[in-house]
């Protein structure tokens, strides 16, 4: 078994494991209700292997992941408030209101964004990998993304292109044993993920990814090679997602008692109880973890309530960095498109970009209509 | 001034902004050892080293991603993709991430990213090597597109597309890498994106040509003023994101006649998208509907007979404008 780190940073981690574990089971109440909209995909199970990555990397490296990050934001220090409000579409969201769950970014954290296309991800990694080597810096990438993103021609193609270039790169794949709803023997030939680099030039790891303390040693150990040894590592953090792929799935591909199972190994449960049992924390330790996290989501869901809607005329921000030489890039007048933008926004009052979401809670109500443990996986028991 | 060939002027401009700024890094296949497909990069890995001009892998979108995510960060890359048509090999990363990251990400980000491809038919090379496809990027907000005809242009667009903050498609054109112009000197000689060219004046028929057709448009012109006695405004537009269309519906209201020529396909192409905004907006002004001549809506054939008429010569041209002015070339 790994070995703990000390007190402070083992109470570190637990503290953002249970404030991702809270913060997500918040939104999922949140999306339930309608305040969210779109796709949301939960990590709920899977907090281990973003903690203990994620604190492995210095201030300075660079983190980069999928539609499921809301954890990796968070872990970097995002405030919650931020990323509640993005979920809620407001204008104080991380991306205001542009990305939505799947695409959160906090570039002043280095953490490099949330991406919607499953295994876009991987040839970015690698060029902020080349621009960190190119600027003579030490600085590492690390590249998280899942099972089913090992599929993809990016994940060939860039694996061998960052150990040609001997980019530093930690290729992370998140092994939560499904694409979707394909579980990993039904989508990849190899199951053993952590050789599926080797052909390319890129050595393989495994770690436990429902423990905290180990992923960390793995990931640590591989950051340190990628680091000196300037070239690409992969990982494999074997891991569950105890929720479904997002929140519209009814799970009819896993079996209850598959899901149980792995929640025995609950990484949030297991590395309290473990902390409590070495003597580094008490049970009351925990419960007031619990209750700090539970106080920050209620911040956050607070912000995230307050914070306005954007304006309908901000449509056009950031599609480009404006400057004299960038005009006429719309089909018509810009101001034409602002004034009939105004004037929508008028014929259909305020409430018009709530009721656009009216649909999704739908859609949720038959996907839970089908899954019988839906109730249960509205509160976790910690 | 000084007389150089498209590719040249091309050549000169990346080897000036490589001299100028350190941030500025070549990728693309064959572009180093080989010198480039169309040698447009030939001696650059001599003079610059594989640290700033650096051969890839075949991985057209993972090349694309690369310069994303290094753009991202701070460096100012350049990549070449072989020809357009590979290019769709890369689309998610042009479109789904190039053209979105600043968007999506709340203007967090931006992504100083120079994509550079070329087009076009006329050496026999089939469906997969020959079409002109840049209405598929002028339809994605977040990018910018040029298409410059002239070595001139060349050099002056693409030094102003590595200078610029946003995703630019540069789009070259096969046939016209080894055409020759008076390209002006000096390092800052940039081509403002935006600005439309015009070739030739004229108060008869205004006529617009992309890329490669611009040339063959001007060569219409001659044609029409010596047989027909018509005097045709020649327009290159030069980039089509962003657009200057002010200059087109200026061209518009004084003649009241209009052709746009591509090489592309006719549907959902550029012209389409160019006639409808010309009939939004210049609709009072025109005293015939606008001409559209553009490539045969078919996969590019290999055989020549076929080939050659699958894409716009200048007498598809002539017959065009002569159309827009209601005169039927059997009457002339």
């Amino acid at each position: 078994m790994a070995v703990l780190p000390p007190t402070a940073q083992s109470r570190e981690w637990l503290q953002t494991m249970t404030l991702i574990r809270r913060f997500e089971e918040r939104a999922g109440e949140m999306y339930a209700r309608a305040r969210v909209g779109g796709f949301l995909h939960l990590s709920i199970g899977e907090e281990a292997t973003i903690v203990g990555s994620a604190r492995a990397l210095r201030d300075e490296d660079y983190l980069i992941s999928t539609y499921r990050s809301h954890g990796h934001a968070l872990v970097r220090g995002t405030p919650p408030e931020k990323v509640m409000a993005e979920l809620f579409g407001r204008v104080d969201g991380l991306c205001r209101g542009r990305g939505g769950s799947m695409h959160m970014f906090d570039g002043e954290r280095r953490f490099m964004g949330g991406y919607g296309i499953v295994g876009g991800n991987l040839p970015i990694a690698a060029g902020i990998a080349l621009a960190s080597d190119y600027g003579g810096r030490d600085d590492v990438t690390l590249c998280t993304f899942g099972d089913g993103a090992s599929n993809q021609g990016t994940f060939g193609e860039t694996l061998n292109l960052a150990a040609l270039w001997q980019l530093p790169v930690l290729f992370m794949v998140t092994n939560n044993q499904f694409g979707m709803g394909t579980a990993l023997g039904r989508h990849s030939a190899v199951t053993d993920l952590r050789r599926k680099g080797e052909s390319l030039g890129v050595p393989g790891l495994r770690c436990d990814g429902m423990d905290v303390a180990e992923t960390f040693e793995v990931i640590d150990g591989a950051l340190a090679r990628v680091r000196e040894e300037r070239r690409p590592l992969l990982v494999e953090a074997v891991t569950y997602r105890f929720r479904g792929h997002s929140m519209a799935d009814p799970e009819q591909y896993r079996s209850k008692e598959e899901v149980a199972r792995w929640r025995e190994r609950d990484p949030i449960v297991t590395f309290g109880a473990r902390l409590v049992d070495e003597g580094v924390l008490t049970q009351q330790d925990l419960d007031g973890i619990d209750a700090e996290a539970v106080a920050r989501v209620d911040a956050a869901v607070a912000f995230a309530e307050a914070s306005p809607l954007p304006q309908p005329d901000s449509l056009y921000d950031d599609v480009y960095v404006l400057d004299d030489e960038v005009r006429g890039w719309y089909s018509a007048h810009a101001d034409d498109q602002r004034e009939a933008l105004g004037a929508a926004a008028a014929a259909l009052g305020p409430e018009a970009a709530l009721s656009a979401n009216s649909e999704i809670p739908q859609q949720l109500t038959d996907a839970l209509a089908v899954g019988e443990d839906a109730a249960d996986q509205q509160t976790e028991a910690l | 001034m000084a007389e150089m060939r498209y590719r040249e002027a091309l050549g000169a401009a990346l080897r000036e902004e490589l001299e100028r700024d350190e941030r500025v890094v070549l990728m693309g296949e064959d572009i180093g050892v080989f010198g480039g497909a169309f040698k447009v990069t030939e001696g650059l890995l001599e003079q610059f080293g594989e640290r700033r001009v650096r051969d890839t892998p075949i991985s057209e979108n993972t090349i694309v991603g690369v310069g994303i995510g290094a753009a991202m960060t701070g460096l100012r890359p350049v990549v070449e993709l072989m020809t357009i048509n590979f290019a769709l090999l890369a689309f998610d990363q042009i479109v789904n991430h190039a053209a979105h990251i600043r968007y999506m990400f709340g203007g967090q980000a931006k992504v100083p990213l120079v994509v550079r491809m070329p087009q076009g038919a006329g050496h026999q090379l089939g469906p997969t090597h020959s079409h002109c496809l840049e209405a598929m990027f002028l339809h994605v907000p977040g990018l910018l597109v040029a298409v410059p005809a002239t070595p001139a242009d060349a050099k002056g667009m693409l030094k102003t597309a590595i200078r610029d903050e946003n995703p630019v498609i540069f789009i070259e054109h096969e046939a016209l890498y080894g055409t020759r112009g008076e390209v002006p000197d000096g390092e800052d000689e940039l081509v403002h994106f935006g600005q439309a060219r015009v070739a030739r004046s004229g108060g008869d028929v205004t006529i617009v040509g992309i890329s490669r057709m611009a040339l063959t448009a001007e060569r219409a012109a001659e044609t029409l003023a010596a047989e027909h006695g018509v005097q045709a405004e020649v327009i290159d537009p030069r980039t089509l994101r962003p657009l200057d269309l002010d200059t087109i519906l200026d061209s518009v209201k004084r003649t009241n006649r209009c052709v746009i020529v591509e090489e592309g396909w006719p549907h959902g192409g550029v012209g389409a998208n160019l006639a409808a905004l010309i009939c939004e907006q210049a609709f009072d002004h025109l005293d015939a509907p606008v001409q559209r001549v553009t490539g045969a809506d078919v996969p590019m054939p290999y055989s020549k007979p076929l080939e050659d008429v699958a894409y716009p010569h200048e007498a598809q041209v002539v017959h065009g404008a002569l159309a827009a002015l209601g005169v039927t070339e059997t009457a002339r």
